[in-house]
């Protein structure tokens, strides 16, 4: 490396919480023209190191220089005062207000209408971004409520970009002008921090890369230097098998499976002409009409908004539809994307969360030895790691609590505990919502085992993921949304790129 | 020997609080220049020390407070946060009033439904709270508070009005007929049948929240009204109201026993605070009615125990009030403490919560 200072150096940094080591000794630099991919499985320790560098962290030992020189960083606003900008994986944005308003947050003095809006225009200039001062920010899509974070930092003089897994959230044809324009920041003389999980993302655009593994660095040096593999290797301590890093490498379609057999197949889930109307009256999903067939993975694509939300929950049989009719075999499972909030009862056992599923239907007494035992046999199958069926939900791994969610939904009709004790079997319907957000590598490829193992044993499954590697990994045919029109489009990342964005 | 060591661990933990309770007391009345001795004596006979007070002071007490304190730990529980049980309480002393006397020689019926009666006042008076908040979002915590104000008014308007006595010298109403009377239990002195109705009751509404369906979606839809809504297909709106006014028809019932076991009349302070006692009684239990059987004899204990030191000791009763609070950050610390403790633990693990 070169010998003038780093724009920013994070020397032998260590943290706790409570009993867990989050960081031991953690070193990491990034230099101003470059960036830097910081690269790891959930949970270890990226995006506590990154919030050490933002002040939202104290940690229990190490120091921070920026451009050489050490600096004392107790809160985000002396990180900012340090160039130091930092874009969220969740926004930090006031929905209500406009950009020009949000880009004067936590700015002092009074506010002048004029200065604001010429701040937005500074920025819109210096970055390519087109942005609208008087826009609110509740209107715009996420990809440029992403832009105007990114606007935020730099209308703060930001020098040192951090972006936490940026292009999550983003379709493939923006998550790639994203990177282009993140690659042109940092050849200004810029320094960013590419928080991220995605390899190949990493290796396309990073200078540097650094793998974190349970709060320790693993693996750092040039990015043109290593490969896919070993920082598979180096993320996970050991050979992949079939995980989604090896997959989203070379996404392989589905093949081999025959086509004919699927045709005939029974219709276990439906939906003829569906719309779904927002509360202001808006048709977000219009005249839907899809047909999942007992043994297939459907995988839908759509950029957030395109009427995925509804879709979804209209076959799940959780929200009511304007018009149309939604055809299903008996209880469709629903794995909602955000399990903690639409799925977990996190302060009860595992076995009160398996009794969740139709509680609505159930009467009278709660068979409770026959929802252990199938708490138990859905724990066995599933490769949930628990202490025990009375173990509470919180405590477990996000993975771990997402594979009992699964198996929950994959089971069969919870009302007859005693002929389904043994868990899965017939033939069921099942709709999954980004079934891996938040999950490490090893947790996802078990999940999408789980899937694949349900198809094989004939149920139908609908799955949307706003990560299309893995709708083309997982799918045997492929639907896509745009701005509430359903197509179906052939399982190519091109084409169904395009379809995304209506751009065909 | 698991169970065995647990419940001895468990016994040995409330005794440790108890005794915490009086080294507190003690303290409490060194620190304000009282006679330490001679008040922990009064403290004593007048809760549990003599069959006496422990019968006529302490259980006839802990009626109203075992039933209001069920039937805030089954709003909570759902997540309904019924402030009201001391309004509910005394709509339901109404209404097992004007049922009684209206029907002075009928005996066992009209006592049966006399306290239906002031069931069904609680229900409807928990009722109005529970439309405002389906219907048009209003807070309960805010409705039900200002809905005690309104049942306490509304007493005192039918203690002159329409309910006073045929004299109309004083704010009450007429005399409930010895027919129309909860049993006095023979040899406990002022102790009635009430209690054990309020135990049955109490029991029955622990089973149905430990072994039911419908108990299982109360605790769900308290837990997480999404989660029950999306993966239990449950009626959020449903369990959540049918919570609200089965709280109401506990509370109006202990207003309908305190009636019809205790004063035998409508008067305006027919509670001295039972119905936000309760809700210490309830978080001390947290909320399992079961426990709720021995906290609410807790608080009536204390509570009748401090009448006993003013009277005797002229230590001002609302020391005890002091106590209470304690116990109550006590037991609110205490469960702040382990949620932090597990969250942290998850935290490390599971960076979707915000940290890794």
């Amino acid at each position: 490396m070169s010998d003038a200072p780093a724009a920013l150096t994070l020397e032998n940094i260590s943290k706790r919480f409570g009993p867990v080591a989050a960081l031991t000794d953690v070193s990491f630099r990034v230099e101003a023209g470059h960036v830097h991919a910081l690269l790891g499985e959930n949970g270890a320790g990226k995006t506590t190191l990154m919030h050490v560098a933002f002040g939202m962290v104290a940690p229990d030992r190490g120091s921070i220089r920026v451009n050489g020189a050490v600096v004392a960083i107790d809160a985000p606003s002396d990180a900012i005062a340090a160039g130091i900008g930092m874009v969220h994986q969740h926004f930090t944005l006031v929905p209500a207000m406009t950009v020009a308003e949000n880009l004067a947050l936590g700015g002092r003095g009074l506010l002048h209408h004029e200065a604001m809006t010429k701040v937005v225009r500074d920025v819109a200039d210096a970055t390519g971004f087109a942005l609208d001062p008087s826009a609110a920010v509740e209107t715009l899509s996420v990809g440029a409520q992403q832009r105007v974070e990114i606007a935020k930092a730099l209308a703060r003089q930001a020098r040192i970009l951090v972006l936490d897994e940026p292009t999550a959230v983003l379709a493939p044809p923006e998550a790639e002008e994203l990177m282009r324009w993140t690659r042109r920041f940092a050849d200004a003389g810029n320094a960013v921090v590419l928080i991220t999980h995605k390899l190949n993302e990493a290796l396309a655009v990073a200078d540097h890369v650094t793998v974190l593994r349970q709060g320790r660095v693993v693996n750092t040096g040039a990015a043109a230097d290593t490969s896919a593999r070993e920082l598979t290797i180096a993320m996970i301590g050991e050979e992949p098998g079939a995980t989604r890093a090896g997959a989203s490498v070379s996404h392989h379609v589905n093949a081999g499976r025959d086509s004919n057999a699927r045709s005939t197949a029974a219709v276990v889930l439906a939906a003829r002409g569906v719309t779904v109307r927002d509360r202001r009256g808006r048709a977000r999903l219009i005249g839907a009409s899809l047909e999942v067939r007992a043994g297939e993975i459907v995988g839908v694509a759509g950029v957030e908004g395109a009427g995925q939300w509804e879709l979804l929950r209209a076959l799940a049989g959780r929200i009511p539809t304007d018009a149309g009719v939604i055809e299903h075999v008996a209880q469709v499972g629903f794995v909602p994307e955000d399990r903690h909030r639409d799925a977990a009862l996190l302060d009860r056992s595992l076995t009160d969360n398996v009794a969740l599923r139709a509680a609505g239907q159930r009467r009278g007494r709660m068979p409770w030895r026959a929802l252990r035992a199938r708490t138990r046999s859905l724990m066995h199958d599933f490769d949930v790691r628990a202490p025990s069926s009375d173990a509470v939900m919180r405590t477990l791994s996000g993975g771990n609590q997402q594979k009992l969610v699964v198996a929950r939904e994959l089971s069969t009709d919870a009302l007859h505990e005693a002929a389904s004790a043994s868990g899965v079997s017939a033939p069921r319907a099942i709709v999954v919502e980004n079934p891996t957000r938040g999950l490490d590598v090893r947790a996802t490829a078990a999940v999408h085992a789980r899937l694949r193992a349900a198809r094989d044993g004939g149920a139908g499954v609908l799955l949307y993921s706003s990560d299309l590697d893995e709708v083309l990994t997982l799918a045997d045919r492929v639907v896509v949304l745009h701005a509430g029109t359903l197509r179906e489009v052939p399982a190519r990342r091109d084409l169904v790129g395009r379809a995304m964005l209506g751009t065909t | 020997m698991r169970v065995s060591s647990g419940a001895v661990s468990s016994a040995l933990v409330a005794l440790g609080g108890v005794l915490a309770i009086i080294g507190v007391i003690a303290l409490l009345l060194f620190a304000g220049g009282y006679d330490v001795a001679r008040a922990l004596d009064a403290l004593w006979t007048g809760s549990v020390g003599s069959w006496y007070s422990l019968t006529s002071a302490t259980l006839v007490r802990a009626v109203p407070l075992m039933l209001t304190g069920c039937a805030i730990a089954v709003a909570f529980r759902a997540g309904v946060w019924n402030i009201g049980a001391e309004g509910q309480l005394l709509a339901g002393g109404a209404g097992a009033t004007a049922i009684a006397l209206t029907m002075p020689t009928a005996g066992i019926p009209a006592l049966v439904l006399a306290l239906a009666a002031g069931a069904a006042a609680g229900a409807a008076w928990a009722g109005i709270a529970a439309v405002l908040r389906e219907r048009f979002g209003v807070l309960e915590v805010i409705s039900t508070i200002m809905l005690n104000f309104v049942a306490l008014y509304a007493v005192s308007f039918l203690v002159r009005g329409p309910l006073q006595e045929p004299t109309h010298a004083y704010p009450q109403s007429a005399s409930i007929a010895d027919a129309v009377h909860l049993a006095r239990i023979p040899g406990a002195g002022r102790l009635h049948a009430g209690i054990i109705v309020a135990i049955v009751i109490v029991l029955a509404a622990g089973w149905v929240m430990r072994h039911t369906a419908s108990g299982f979606r109360l605790m769900a839809v308290g837990e997480n009204p999404a989660a029950a809504a999306s993966a239990g297909m449950i009626d959020v709106r449903r369990v959540t109201s049918l919570a609200f006014m089965t709280s109401g028809a506990l509370a109006g019932l202990a207003g309908a026993i305190e009636v019809l076991g205790v004063t035998f009349a409508l008067y305006e302070d027919l509670s001295p605070g039972y119905g936000y006692t309760a809700i210490a009684v309830a978080l001390l239990a947290g909320l399992d009615p079961w426990r709720v059987v021995l906290t609410s004899l807790l608080f009536a204990a204390l509570e009748a125990g401090a009448g006993a030191m003013q009277r005797d000791a002229g230590v001002p009763s609302t020391l005890v009030a002091v106590i209470e609070a304690l116990l109550i950050l006590g037991v609110v610390a205490a469960q702040a403490i382990r949620v932090r403790r597990v969250s942290v633990m998850t935290d490390g693990d599971a960076p979707q919560e915000g940290l890794a």
